[in-house]
């Protein structure tokens, strides 16, 4: 069963269309990246999903069930921008928030206490969040997303304005609660945290979903038969089966390429025409990072991305 | 509605836990007896300790012989005018009158002479004595003695009796009318003005805290909305039941001490007598405060009460609604400001009216089209309640008010629901058109 889908989803405002027949499968038990530019229409969709706001049309199920107000106790959202009341103390705050979706008050104190505990904030308890360290106010906000234990958490860009052991902190988090059963939902700009956590992808752009699927299915649809190599001694193709779209010396005389084969020749076919005509020192494929599909996607820049290639993982 | 009421609470709890709720409820009632108490004891102590006005009198007339009063003593001079003028400045009295010979028909030339500029008061009781003499002098003139003078002097004192349609008769005075739908008219504007800013400062502070997207997700707008007008109406009944019984407790104090005290009180009721116009001197003729009071238990606390609380709830929650739209369109109070005026006029006007027409005249056709009109009946009909106004206005104004505020109410959360998710807009009036049209 899925977590969420969503099929021909639109929003339409006065000057302009949101969302423009948006489907999306997210399976239970995953983590989704939602990626797309700002204004993409990332946010309106968080917020149909989280019933702030209605689509004007299309259909959005819950684990099979059609999206309804009993499901705000099932979802769990984190938006961008971060707040809370300045003047509430920290405790009053996450019962009163744990409430809003659905807890009892004993079942809300509980909550609160163990979560509280679980990220050492048991000292700040009867404290006013204005008091809190931005820091410390990120953690009681994720505290509040997560604590009526939702099986969709949906978080919007959540490592910003965290340093980094914190980012560590949250990370490991989200990764317990996947395996707790829950699925998470990123929306992000950040193309490391795609990379690292994400095991599905939707990349939304002018209001319009472009694509979708497991990253690893999206990563082998994107690759294209690109090599990179580093040799010693530079060297120029003759025959028409390879591409090489860059060469850049490194030091002394070595050097590092790019290689595209064009027809249906294997890649062995490639190294051995390669020591033929130059020392091999290493070889290895190129698989596009999710950065380099995404842009390539949103701009249409096909070449200057590939152009640009850096072989470390930024 | 589970989460109305979680809402409602959470409104309610902030407020009343802050300090400055508990220091604005405890002291207001007892700073006003205590301005009241030191007023009253600056003025009786004053009274007291006043000195006759000595006031040298150089009358060349002949005519006028002014006896000393309580406030004022006359000094006959017998020098003539200048050697009267030396030997005043040498003196330490407050003036000199000096009267020449004059006709009773022109009394011309009457000269006050003092060191300082006297006050508009003494230079009226002066007027008033010597126009009194004169009064006299021309009655002799023309041969009407004293004792028919005394009997052409009458009190009248209008005993105003309503007569109901089952026919039972109701001592009313309209003074003290006047004074309790003041009271009432005037409570209801603060409160609404007071506590319609609250509403509107805490959907602010939600809306740039940013914490009301996390709201909106577990609530409804709408929801937010009404938990938060209610749990701030909360909010001020408590404060305004409070201030109630602290303020009769500490008054009825106040007045237990003062009227243990013989002088002062007679004191006080000279001051009232003195105060108050001449009509009103009249119609406070033997024993005036037990008539008010016995005029106060004539009305129908009960149905005053009722209706009081009725206009209370319903005139704030008419622009309650409207208070929570601005704060919600807006990202800060300056900004706010461009509609705080237009939905503050109605209610200006309102006020304005109780004093123009509702007051003077409650049975006005002026008065009843201002309790009627929903934007201004809780201010105009309540300063029109002590007035008994017909029962078919009372309930005319009442269903139109619930009908008001219902339609501001659904008026503003259409405008809440778009504005709370909005930062940054420049916000104005077709805007707010733009959001009121927009489908959720």
């Amino acid at each position: 069963m899925e977590a969420l889908l969503a099929k021909g989803v639109t929003k339409r405002y006065t000057s302009h269309t949101a969302l423009d027949r948006v489907d999306l499968t997210i399976p239970e038990k995953s983590i989704y990246g939602l990626l797309g530019p700002n204004g993409a229409g990332k946010t309106t969709l968080i917020r149909i999903i989280n019933q702030i706001i209605n689509a004007d049309e299309g259909d959005i199920r819950i684990f099979g069930e059609p999206l309804n107000q009993k499901h705000i106790g099932t979802i769990g959202y984190l938006p961008e921008e971060r707040g809370l009341y300045k003047k509430l103390k920290v405790g009053e705050q996450l019962i009163y928030l744990a409430q809003l979706k659905g807890l009892s008050r004993t079942e809300a104190i509980e909550k609160s206490k163990y979560w509280i505990k679980k990220f050492d904030l048991a000292e700040w308890w009867g404290k006013k969040v204005e008091d809190l360290s931005k820091g410390m106010a990120q953690k009681v906000q994720f505290i509040s997303t997560v604590m009526h234990e939702p099986r969709l958490i949906i978080l919007d860009e959540p490592f910003s304005g965290f340093d980094p052991v914190n980012a560590q902190l949250i990370t490991e988090e989200i990764l317990e609660l996947k395996q707790k059963g829950c699925t998470i939902i990123f929306s992000t700009h950040r193309m490391e945290t795609v990379e690292d956590l994400c095991d599905h992808i939707a990349l939304i752009d002018k209001s319009k979903k472009i694509l979708e699927g497991s990253k690893k299915q999206v990563k082998e649809e994107y690759r294209n038969n690109t090599f990179v190599v580093d040799h010693k001694g530079s060297f120029n193709f003759l025959n028409g089966h390879y591409e090489l779209i860059s060469q850049k010396p490194s030091e002394d005389d070595y050097f590092r390429s790019l290689v595209r084969i064009t027809d249906e020749r294997s890649p062995n076919q490639l190294i051995r025409d390669l020591t033929e005509i130059t020392e091999v020192h290493s070889f290895v494929e190129k698989i596009p990072t999710m950065s380099e599909i995404f842009i390539r996607l949103v701009t249409g820049e096909n070449q200057k991305v590939f152009a640009n290639y850096s072989p470390a993982k930024s | 509605m589970n989460k109305i009421w979680l809402i409602f609470q959470r409104e309610f709890l902030n407020r009343v836990q802050k300090k400055s709720f508990l220091i604005a409820t405890i002291l207001v009632p007892l700073i006003f007896p205590a301005i009241i108490g030191v007023m009253g004891y600056i003025f009786v102590k004053q009274e007291e300790g006043a000195t006759r006005t000595v006031v040298e009198v150089r009358d060349e007339s002949g005519k006028m012989q002014l006896e000393s009063t309580d406030r004022y003593e006359f000094i006959n001079i017998d020098a003539d005018k200048e050697q009267a003028k030396t030997a005043f400045k040498n003196s330490d009295h407050f003036a000199l009158l000096y009267i020449p010979n004059f006709e009773l028909s022109s009394p011309d030339g009457i000269t006050l002479y003092t060191r300082e500029n006297p006050s508009i008061r003494k230079m009226e009781d002066l007027e008033s004595l010597l126009e009194g003499r004169i009064h006299d002098l021309k009655l002799q003139q023309f041969n009407i003695d004293k004792e028919t003078l005394k009997s052409l002097k009458t009190s009248v004192d209008i005993n105003n009796i309503n007569v109901s349609e089952e026919g039972a008769e109701k001592q009313s005075n309209t003074q003290a009318m006047y004074v309790l739908g003041f009271i009432l008219g005037i409570l209801i504007y603060i409160f609404v003005l007071v506590y319609g800013m609250q509403i509107m400062l805490g959907v602010i502070e939600e809306k740039t805290s940013k914490i009301v997207e996390v709201i909106v997700s577990s609530v409804r707008p709408f929801q937010l909305m009404l938990g938060k007008i209610l749990g701030i109406a909360a909010v001020g009944l408590v404060q305004f039941a409070i201030w109630m019984i602290l303020i009769s407790v500490t008054s009825s104090a106040a007045l237990n001490f003062i009227g243990m005290d013989m002088p002062q009180k007679q004191a006080m009721e000279q001051m009232s007598k003195q105060v108050n116009d001449p009509e009103v001197a009249a119609a406070m003729t033997d024993n005036p405060m037990t008539k008010i009071l016995a005029t106060y238990e004539e009305l129908n606390v009960m149905s005053i009460v009722f209706n009081f609380a009725f206009y209370f709830l319903g005139g704030y929650l008419l622009y309650g609604a409207l208070f929570a739209a601005v704060g919600a369109a807006v990202d800060s109070q300056q900004e706010a400001q461009q509609f705080n005026l237009p939905i503050m006029l109605p209610l200006i006007i309102g006020y304005f009216a109780l004093f123009m027409f509702i007051l003077p005249d409650p049975h006005s056709s002026a008065s009843f089209w201002f309790s009627i009109i929903p934007f201004t009946s809780p201010v105009a009909m309540v300063g029109r309640l002590a007035f008994d106004p017909p029962l078919w206005q009372l309930i005319l104004s009442q269903v139109l008010l619930v009908g008001g505020f219902i339609f501001t109410t659904w008026l503003a959360a259409r405008i809440y629901r778009v504005g709370i998710l909005m930062h940054g807009s420049k916000v104005n009036y077709k805007v707010l058109a733009k959001w009121f049209m927009m489908k959720g």
